[in-house]
């Protein structure tokens, strides 16, 4: 297994912005000649994560498929925000068709593009984490497995953001959301890992799997590359942080992100047909509490008598999970 | 050419000879023959330029079927029972987003109880899904009725279902002209879609519409399968000018004119009603039987118009609305006169035999006055059988004091 090396525009405490690289290594989001595949004027929150992670998303996937390319949404607040009719905020094609089915009906576009003669047209579907890893898990699974010529691009904010911050399945252990509010003893979201779909698609030994976060805009883009380059079942996990749902700052959305990978609660890794392929190690470790205590949604674990136990467990899941893909800055050669 | 063959071959044959582009669907008793047999089509080559995706589920069918035709293509499912109400959520999805697509119903009861065998619950049970839906009266109009179907769906740019009896048609093995290639190329144009998720013209397709157009996109939406009523008719005479036969339309009289009993019903017991109808005419009494071919959107005026003058009439009902009465007899209910007796019967449910017998006997006791038009009647229920259970039950139930 291979490390992503280290590359001189990864900013943080090691900024080297944009603007010191050649022209050709800077963002497809920087160049003027960016399709600006969602316009401005949609409705998202301040801060949004996920609104900008689909921005990027979108327009690196434009410049990869030479302008031919068809969107599938599920329904969700990135749907929501981007087409209050009249409106819409998409300068690409684009089809919403419900909640849990974005995986069939992009398979269903691929198969058209396909039994039509128009292959250049790429498909790519993108669902929060309710659409991608509860409601829409049967249908997307279905894809996986038959290797439809589908990217699906998920947008994990850890919840039912849409419907006003319920948990889902990817909501991590100890945070409150709507419908899992700590009381008394209680921790809010029941103790468990929250799925982790990146592992659960590598079951699948599809072409290709990632994971991203909007901390780094440059890693993201190249992974949406490396997905376009390839045919057949591809899955991309962003992680995007949602002020509203997690109550951050909303100037904290690219710090949260950047923090999560950091403490190694989302790690961050590329693989093709079931095997890890390259992982990012983590540059400069904190420790889960730094990442935790920007969120409202973790507050109660840190109040008296606060709840060490749960703070300690999910420190235990990020030392598990910088084990298990290798993170640990240390062990760099 | 006239030839021996299964129903769902016959079907799935035709189907291909309709240049489907996508066909996506989930296997379910009683369409599995359908499926398989367009598997094999495909898979042999002998329908060209079509991706038949083997889905995961009927959500995913008829998800694929939406995707596959905002794309601009021509898509195909078939489903029956479950299966149905596994795809409700995209039933009116589809419909709504105005995507023209064919599926068939071969249909099924619906459970609990688990029951594999025929009536119309399946289908019934969608009826307000914006989808039109015809009813084959025999396999050749089941054959028919696809190639109408697409070129219903692509005038209208609406999803058209087509139900046909399970096993009763789907597996009788019978004579029937399946059309060729150039016979259905020259009556169905190349699929040209309204919009599609086209890369040069981009278009925004399922939009969020809020209080303020929602009810006017519903009333276009109402509108236009109102308007579908001409279509259905249109494309049925069309047909008939192409391949010489009667097929479709909106409504199947038989023997109607003077009749003092009319019974009314949908799919494949139209046929042996036809023989009931002939025969209690020879013994002079004067029944009629109406076929209701396209049951969604209901022909209201032609019904109206073939039952104006009919005294009493009878309506079959392979399904019924739990808590509430009858569904096509409810249909029928509001286009007779208030003077008109209907007489709304439940029969047939979950495969229960639709004989010669019982259809002669059912009109021979409404002429007699022993079938009441009031409420809803069970015509084929074992009675008995009923009591003894209802009885245990009453037996069963605790006193309201508790201890016993
Ligand atoms: C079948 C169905 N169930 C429930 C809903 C209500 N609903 C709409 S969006 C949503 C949550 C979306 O969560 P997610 O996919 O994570 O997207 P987010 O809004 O968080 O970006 C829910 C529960 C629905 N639209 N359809
Ligand atoms: S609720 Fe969260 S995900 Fe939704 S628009 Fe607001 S910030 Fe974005
Ligand atoms: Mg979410």
């Amino acid at each position: 297994m291979s490390t992503t090396p280290l590359k001189l525009y990864q900013v943080g405490t090691f900024a080297a912005g944009n603007r010191l690289l050649d022209p050709d290594e800077r963002t497809v989001q920087s160049s003027t000649q960016r399709a600006s595949s969602i316009t401005s004027g949609h409705r998202a929150c301040r801060g949004c994560g996920e609104a900008l992670a689909a921005r990027v998303v979108m327009d690196a996937a434009m410049r990869a498929a030479g302008g031919r390319l068809v969107t599938v949404n599920a329904t969700g607040c990135l749907e929501v925000f981007s087409t209050p009719f009249p409106e819409s905020a998409w300068q690409v094609p684009w089809l919403h068709s419900l909640f849990g089915n974005a995986a069939a009906v992009a398979s269903g576009v691929a198969a058209a593009m396909r039994a039509t003669g128009r292959d250049d047209v790429r498909v790519l579907a993108q669902a929060g984490d309710g659409g991608t890893v509860d409601i829409g898990l049967g249908c997307l699974s279905g894809m996986f497995e038959r290797n439809d010529d589908v990217l699906f691009v998920c947008y994990d904010n850890q919840g039912y953001m849409n419907t006003g911050v319920q948990r889902s399945g990817a909501t991590p252990a100890g945070a409150s959301t709507a419908n899992t509010r700590p009381m008394g003893a209680g921790i809010g979201n029941a103790f468990g890992t929250g799925k982790s779909l990146p592992r659960i698609a590598m079951a699948h030994e599809i072409p290709y799997v990632a994971t991203a976060t909007i901390a780094d805009l440059h890693d993201l883009e190249a992974k949406v590359e490396a997905a376009m380059a390839l045919h057949g079942a591809r899955y991309l996990h962003v992680l995007v942080p949602c002020p509203l749902g997690w109550g951050s700052d909303p100037s904290d959305t690219v710090r949260v992100a950047r923090l999560a990978t950091q403490s190694g609660l989302f790690p961050v890794f590329e693989a093709e047909h079931g095997t890890v392929t390259r992982v990012a190690r983590i540059r400069r470790r904190v420790p889960v509490e730094e990442y935790l205590r920007l969120q409202a949604r973790f507050r109660h674990l840190f109040g008296e008598p606060g709840r060490p136990d749960v703070v300690a467990a999910l420190q235990a899941q990020a030392d598990r999970d910088i084990a298990r893909f290798g993170l640990d800055p240390e062990e760099e050669s | 050419m006239l030839r021996q063959v299964e129903g769902s071959r016959a079907v799935a044959e035709t189907v291909a000879r309709c240049r489907p582009h996508v066909v996506a669907a989930y296997p379910i008793s009683p369409q599995t023959h359908i499926v398989e047999a367009l598997s094999e089509l495909v898979g042999s080559g002998d329908l060209t330029a079509c991706e038949y995706l083997t889905v995961e589920s009927e959500f995913g069918a008829l998800s694929a079927c939406i995707g596959a035709s905002a794309a601009g293509a021509r898509a195909y499912t078939a489903t029956a029972s479950q299966g149905i109400l596994f795809m409700a959520e995209a039933l009116p999805n589809a419909s709504g987003l105005g995507l023209p697509m064919v599926m068939t119903v071969a249909n099924r009861a619906l459970g609990a109880p688990i029951n594999i065998w025929n009536d119309h619950s399946d289908a019934l049970s969608q009826r307000d899904a914006g989808w039109l839906m015809l009813f084959a009266s025999s396999n050749q109009e089941a054959v028919d009725l696809h190639v109408q179907a697409f070129a219903l769906a692509e005038r209208l740019s609406l999803p058209v279902m087509v139900c046909m009896d399970g096993f009763v048609l789907t597996h009788a093995v019978e004579e029937i002209d399946v059309p060729g290639q150039d016979e259905v190329d020259a009556f169905l144009p190349p699929f040209r879609a309204r919009q599609w998720l086209d890369p040069d013209e981009p278009v925004t397709i399922g939009a969020m519409v809020g209080p303020e157009a929602f009810t006017e996109v519903k009333y276009l939406m109402a509108h236009r399968q109102l308007r579908a009523l001409d279509d259905v008719s249109q494309v049925a005479r069309d047909f008939a000018a192409a391949f010489g036969r009667d097929s479709g339309g909106l409504l199947r009289p038989y023997r109607t004119a003077d009749a003092d009993v009319v019974v009314v019903a949908l799919g494949s017991v139209l046929g042996s009603l036809a023989d009931v109808v002939d025969e209690l005419r020879d013994e002079g009494l004067a029944v009629g039987a109406l076929g209701v071919t396209c049951y969604r959107p209901w022909p209201l005026d032609e019904v109206r118009r073939a039952l104006r003058e009919v005294p009493r009439v009878v309506v079959l009902n392979r399904a019924f609305a739990v808590g509430s009465g009858s569904i096509l007899g409810q249909d029928v209910r509001l286009s007779v006169p208030a003077a008109t007796k209907v007489h709304d019967v439940v029969l047939g449910l979950g495969g229960r035999p639709l004989t010669h017998d019982v259809l002669r006997r059912l009109v021979l006791d409404v002429v007699a006055g022993q079938v009441g038009s009031d409420t809803l009647t069970f015509y084929d229920l074992d009675h008995q059988r009923v009591a003894t259970e209802l009885a245990r039950e009453l037996a069963d139930v605790p006193s309201a004091g508790g201890a016993s």
